[in-house]
């Protein structure tokens, strides 16, 4: 029951440093798993980062995922893998959002391996992240429309003909 | 080492650089992608690295395929050791799932996954000697990653992207015939190690050319998020295998070599130990496997494993289930995972988020290589062309992970 101990005391401990910024903490499947307020996300991952008995300090990744079914002001997400190598303790954070604002503060002053994942999350999701200093498409050709990772970016060219998948439930 | 970054020539504006493609297509990038080069003469002052020539989108065609059919994606991100993805993602299944393995299964993965981590460590440090000028070790080793592929070739039928088990485990038994060359890779390759340790290790030349170059401090690792076999050499000791165990990994005994510099000399002694370590664990997986039951080779997981064609031929319902499976029509609860491997080039991490639906609802792959790469222009930095060369060959990029 160790780790249910741990989660609650940093949620306290972010409770008391963001109040209503963290929006909810649980144990999730295993990891550990905060949502907070867009705005403040790069202050929370700041403040993980310095406190010295959290000291989460190893990025591990970061993503964006698409719910076009959600509410409208939480249809885009990004999730970010925090890792404390001292204590061995993952954590993940998620930040909703909405299609209309997708402006999400960018971590690079804290991570330089943000500088890529940020540039592919923007490349699939077309996710702004503020104050990237290089924020361009990275996988995909720069020409390309849109962004294909969006759910209402079709698999295949919407063009073709020759290829029938619907009776295979694609 | 640690200060090396320090050296990095500063930029004059009055000055005329002249500029260098180093590739697309490159012999000595081993793989699709172009590095942009600053140089003065031949000190590189600064590089701009071009990737996505071989994306293939695989996050997204990943949300478009039943949850069998998503390992040959896998295979294609580390060609050079595809098993080692594919029970990654396995193994995110299968906690998605809740189902727990019979412990010769997780065995049999153990092996499965240090042979591929062997194989490319193989490729990995017989082209670092390729790349400063040691043709001898690479062909030499080759003939033994050629054993390897045999093996897997008999225990599921393909060599390179091997597509290899099933959720829940294999998709068959090993046969005697993988266990003779299995044998017989352990008892030949140890050998030809040390002599191809013996050709490298204390070389001069090799030596000359490796130590100090293209080297990374520990902090700089971190925070670049370095894993694998490059951060260890910085000096870090982070293996996913002891950090957070999967596959039973914490009943064997096996250490983590480590380097100080996070040097070009550094990642190849590494990877060279890790490949003793490698054996050392097979060895000890294969002294646990004779006192198991040899008939198991997967869980119970009847979602993922067609009926007995004997009765899918005579018995409707057996009929309708093997269609369900095929057609990926499997009961996969709500719900997100995060599970990690360690891969030969580090933590391959796969976030798996699921709506119940026969396809993940979205699934993200940490490669390795897409995150450490991007401290490649820092590392060069400073340093001569072709020691430029021997730092990518030794970081170990691969493109298939890189691009995804």
């Amino acid at each position: 029951m160790k780790e249910a101990k741990d989660i609650s005391a940093l949620a306290d401990k972010l409770q008391a440093r963001f109040g209503s910024d963290l929006v909810s903490m649980d144990a999730g499947g295993g990891i550990p798993v905060a949502v907070v307020s867009k705005d403040r996300i790069f202050d929370v991952i700041s403040f993980l980062y310095r406190e010295e008995d959290l000291a989460f300090r190893f990025l591990t990744t970061l993503c964006g995922v698409h719910y076009p079914l959600h509410e409208k002001d939480r249809t885009y997400s990004v999730v970010y893998h925090l890792h404390s190598l001292t204590s061995n303790t993952r954590l993940r954070v998620k930040i909703f959002f909405s299609e209309d604002k997708p402006e999400v503060p960018s971590l690079t002053p804290l991570f330089s391996a943000a500088n890529w994942m940020e540039r592919e999350a923007y490349d699939f999701y077309g996710i702004i992240f503020k104050g990237h200093p290089d924020l361009r498409r990275i996988l995909n050709m720069d020409d390309m429309k849109g962004f294909p990772m969006r759910k209402e970016f079709p698999l295949e060219d919407p063009t073709r003909e020759d290829k029938d998948d619907s009776m295979f439930g694609r | 080492m640690a200060g090396k970054q320090e050296t990095a020539v500063k930029i004059k504006e009055e000055k005329e650089y002249s500029t260098l493609n180093l590739g697309p297509t490159h012999p000595a990038t081993h793989g699709i992608f172009q590095n942009v080069l600053k140089m003065d003469g031949e000190i590189i002052v600064d590089s701009e690295s071009t990737i996505g020539y071989i994306h293939r989108a695989f996050e997204k065609i990943a949300e478009h395929r039943p949850y069998y059919q998503l390992t040959p994606l896998t295979d294609r991100m580390n060609y050079c050791s595809a098993p080692i993805n594919n029970m990654g993602l396995f193994m995110t299944i299968e906690k998605l799932l809740g189902v727990t393995l019979p412990k010769r299964v997780e065995y049999l993965r153990v092996i499965v996954m240090e042979l591929s981590r062997i194989s490319d460590h193989i490729i990995c440090n017989s082209v670092i000697g390729v790349d400063s000028g040691a043709l001898t070790g690479f062909v030499y080793l080759f003939q033994h990653r050629e054993l390897v592929y045999e093996i897997f070739e008999e225990i599921c039928g393909s060599r390179l992207t091997t597509n290899m088990g099933r959720v829940g485990g294999f998709e068959r038994n090993f046969s005697p015939v993988a266990w003779a060359k299995l044998d017989k890779f352990m008892k030949e390759f140890p050998g030809a190690l040390k002599e191809f340790e013996n050709l490298l290790v204390r070389n001069r030349i090799f030596m000359d050319r490796t130590v100090g170059t293209g080297a990374i401090s520990a902090e700089r690792a971190l925070n670049n998020s370095f894993t694998g076999p490059n951060l260890r050499a910085a000096g870090v000791d982070y293996d996913v295998r002891v950090m957070t165990p999967y596959s039973s990994y914490e009943d064997f005994e096996f250490d983590i070599p480590l380097g100080t510099g996070g040097d070009t000399y550094d990642r190849f002694m590494v990877r060279n130990e890790e490949m003793w370590q490698s054996l050392r664990i097979i060895r000890q997986a294969l002294e646990k496997l004779k006192e198991l039951p040899g008939d198991v080779y997967h869980a119970d997981v009847p979602d993922f494993y067609l009926p007995p064609k004997q009765e899918v031929y005579n018995n409707m319902e057996a009929l309708i289930y093997h269609f369900k499976v095929v057609m990926g029509e499997v009961s996969v609860p709500v719900g997100e995972v995060y599970n990690c491997v360690e891969g030969a080039n580090g933590e391959l991490g796969f976030y798996l988020v699921s709506d119940g639906g026969r396809t993940p609802y979205r699934l993200h792959f940490r490669r390795p290589c897409f995150i450490y790469y991007q401290a490649f222009a820092e590392m060069v930095r400073g340093s001569m062309l072709s020691d430029a060369i021997l730092t990518l060959s030794s970081l170990n990029v691969i493109a298939g992970e890189l691009d995804a």
